[in-house]
């Protein structure tokens, strides 16, 4: 007998997860169609550069623009900024060039990640 | 194909210009991603440490029919002991930088991962010049 296991693979899209954990979104409107490969959770930006992969949600406490930098460069889905941060006016804009969206929650970093990972799972 | 970049000091809003753009040329050439995504941690992490570490500099960039070779050259100071500062972890960032999330001592070390080819002179009261490169 045979036994074939094919691995459930959860997709889904920023929009979802916004809905999901009434996140509020700053910007980056046109990105929330993105689909999701997963996450990421630093504030060291040479961490990120060098670990998080195409596709992921980055979860930090950073607010300035070279955060969606290396969103851009990492071509990752989205930005969490946690407990209630908000991002800079020039963070915004280049969100919105790049179709990045930047979401915020007032939930720690530990509570976020530990949802995001759930729900990824 | 030669692209050139001036990189200021202390001007933390332009880092990524350069990787940007590089990364938007070699996507046109129509290079494998999985080339692109490592030169361009390379390209960022070279920026900023310019902005980050020097007096300025600039980024010279030139792609051939196989592969991406990046210089990057600054005016100052130079670092004093190129075998600390290559170590994972050991950073001389001020604080201000470091609360930015930089300045984690990863930096150079993400530079040697994810090229090809990478060497590193300087000298103190020169300044410093990268050079590295990735093959198609």
């Amino acid at each position: 007998m045979t036994l074939t296991v094919t691995e459930e693979e959860v997709e889904m899209k920023v929009s979802e997860l916004v809905e999901k954990f009434g996140l509020k979104v700053f910007s980056g409107e046109s990105g929330l169609e993105n689909e999701i490969s997963g996450g990421y959770v630093s504030d060291l930006l040479s961490d990120v550069m060098g670990n998080a992969q195409e596709g992921q949600v980055w979860i930090t406490l950073q607010t300035h623009q070279n955060v969606m930098a290396i969103a851009s460069l990492k071509e990752l889905a989205a930005v969490i900024l946690v407990k209630g941060f908000e991002p800079e006016e020039d963070t915004l804009e280049r969100s919105n060039e790049e179709g990045i969206p930047v979401l915020g929650t007032d939930k720690a970093t530990f509570e976020m990640a530990g949802n995001l990972f759930i729900t990824l799972t | 194909m030669k692209l050139e970049f001036d990189i200021a000091s202390g001007d933390f809003s332009k880092a990524g210009r350069a990787s940007s753009r590089i990364k938007k040329m070699l996507k046109q050439l129509q290079v494998d991603p999985k080339v692109i995504k490592r030169i361009v941690v390379a390209i960022y992490e070279a920026e900023v440490n310019v902005v980050a570490h020097s007096v300025g500099g600039k980024m010279l960039a030139e792609i051939d029919g196989t592969g991406i070779t990046v210089v990057v050259q600054d005016n100052g100071p130079g670092i004093e002991d190129i075998e600390k500062a290559m170590q994972e972890g050991y950073s001389t960032a001020t604080k201000a930088v470091r609360n930015m999330g930089f300045g984690a001592g990863m930096g150079l070390p993400n530079i040697n991962r994810n090229t090809d080819e990478f060497t590193i002179e300087s000298e103190v009261g020169e300044g410093t010049v990268l050079t590295f490169r990735n093959n198609f």
